[in-house]
């Protein structure tokens, strides 16, 4: 049954992409055009009744949210590619705090940025710039503890790379390239390196090569 | 060991966490942090939680934040002990968790914003934003009719058990229909007032509703 991804150009469906990659699942995708309002229609709503990306579908087994998506498949395919849910429970205990963090601290004023600062005239409307400095002024307090944190750990959740790392990548990639704020992760020395290291990851590159953003 | 548990125990986080531990029938302590006084950012708790948040949980050497983390966590400790908050195979599991992701990032802001506007702010007070609130409102009616539609034909959000995807859903819940006046959200939808219903007849709900002295 081969794994079927929705919506690959968009950033949430690529946290599902670099997994899959990295666990050496294959995978087709499926076209969604966000702009025509494709994720809107009734048709993709019977798969992701809150209209968003991704949806990953094998047969009949339809999943929604990124992360979910990621966990079940790393647990899934536990015994082959890149272990990304550490070893024990404790380490996985890691990975889902640093998950959440990504989710809960990180992901909104990142999102906020790329929403304003990337897709407000594709959306067609005004980029609210006070939005824009609050969010980067939350994100660069979000960079500190990073900061902070890595430099006793050569990842999120411990020495070993995992989802947590992972689900960091495709706003980040919008950060350093065409929102223009690479200064945000180069003027902290251990997440340069953390960045440097997971991005540089062949599962990534080939994600960024594949699927282009569509800004 | 006892696992602490550190956070005001009306705390809608820290409540999601004391309920799995109830549920798995883990021992625990509750070591109050006085969010009024600040302690969350005083130094001593941000080597515990960097963001100066709660609830963060210590048992014996391990140390975790993020409450949906921790729930997870113990779930698949005591995965063989109690109710199977993760459901019965990986694939159930998948769903829970997608539903934990939909509670994180659909409702959670959403009741949040509006029991800010609406109770802690003039408990506090200071005026909220009524437009605002409003605004929350309107947004949780058509989250609510998709929870709504997705429970007319499954009796929990995961599947036929209660997981810690209904579990996750029942603090803020708790403030919005008891402390922001918002029950007409839930007794207008037929399914979710039922499933609200049942879940909140759980024993470990109403030994955290004693706990927490409601």
């Amino acid at each position: 049954m081969v794994v079927k991804v929705y919506g690959p150009v968009y950033a949430s469906s690529k946290r599902v992409l670099v997994c899959l990659i990295e666990k050496e699942i294959e995978f087709e995708t499926v076209p969604v055009d966000i702009l025509k309002g494709e994720h809107k229609q009734p048709e993709f709503l019977k798969l992701q009744p809150f209209g968003t990306l991704p949806v990953t579908q094998e047969g009949d087994y339809t999943l929604y949210e990124s992360r979910a998506t990621m966990r079940y498949y790393a647990e899934k395919y536990r015994s082959q590619g890149t272990d990304l849910l550490g070893k024990t429970i404790e380490e996985r205990g890691q990975v889902e705090n640093w998950l959440d963090i990504e989710a809960n601290r990180y992901n909104p004023p990142i999102y906020t940025l790329t929403l304003h600062i990337l897709f407000s005239s594709l959306f067609g409307f005004t980029p609210d710039q006070n939005l824009i400095k609050e969010s980067e002024e939350k994100l660069a307090k979000v960079l500190d503890v990073y900061e902070e944190r890595l430099s006793t750990s050569k990842y999120l959740a411990g020495d070993f790379i995992s989802l947590a790392d992972l689900s960091h990548l495709p706003f980040t990639q919008y950060l350093v390239g065409p929102m223009g704020k690479e200064n945000m992760i180069r003027s902290r020395k251990h997440v340069s390196a953390w960045w440097d290291d997971i991005s540089s990851r062949p599962s990534w590159q080939k994600v960024l090569h594949l699927y282009a953003a569509p800004v | 060991m006892v696992v602490k548990v550190y956070g005001p125990v009306r705390a809608a986080c820290v409540q999601r966490v004391l309920l799995c531990l109830l549920e798995k029938d883990v021992e625990f302590e509750i070591v109050h942090v006085d969010l009024d006084a600040g302690e969350h950012k005083a130094p001593d708790f941000l080597l515990r939680q960097p963001f100066g948040q709660v609830p963060a949980i210590e048992d014996g050497d391990l140390k975790l934040f993020e409450s949906r983390a921790i729930i997870r966590y113990y779930a698949a400790k005591y995965e063989e002990r109690g109710p199977k908050l993760l459901g019965k195979s990986l694939e159930e599991r998948a769903v829970v968790d997608q539903w934990v992701e939909v509670e994180a990032h659909n409702f959670n802001d959403l009741v949040y914003t509006l029991v800010l506007q609406l109770v802690i702010l003039p408990r506090m007070g200071k005026q909220g934003d009524l437009a605002l609130a409003h605004g929350c409102e309107q947004k949780l009616e058509k989250v609510l009719d998709i929870y709504d539609q997705r429970l007319s034909n499954s009796t929990y959000l995961a599947g036929d058990t209660f997981t810690l995807a209904d579990l996750t859903h029942l603090p803020a819940i708790r403030y919005l229909v008891n402390d922001a006046g918002m029950g007409h959200l839930v007794t207008q939808r037929e399914h979710v007032n039922a499933w609200l219903q049942t879940i909140s007849n759980r024993s470990a709900w109403k030994k955290l509703m004693m706990l927490a002295n409601y």
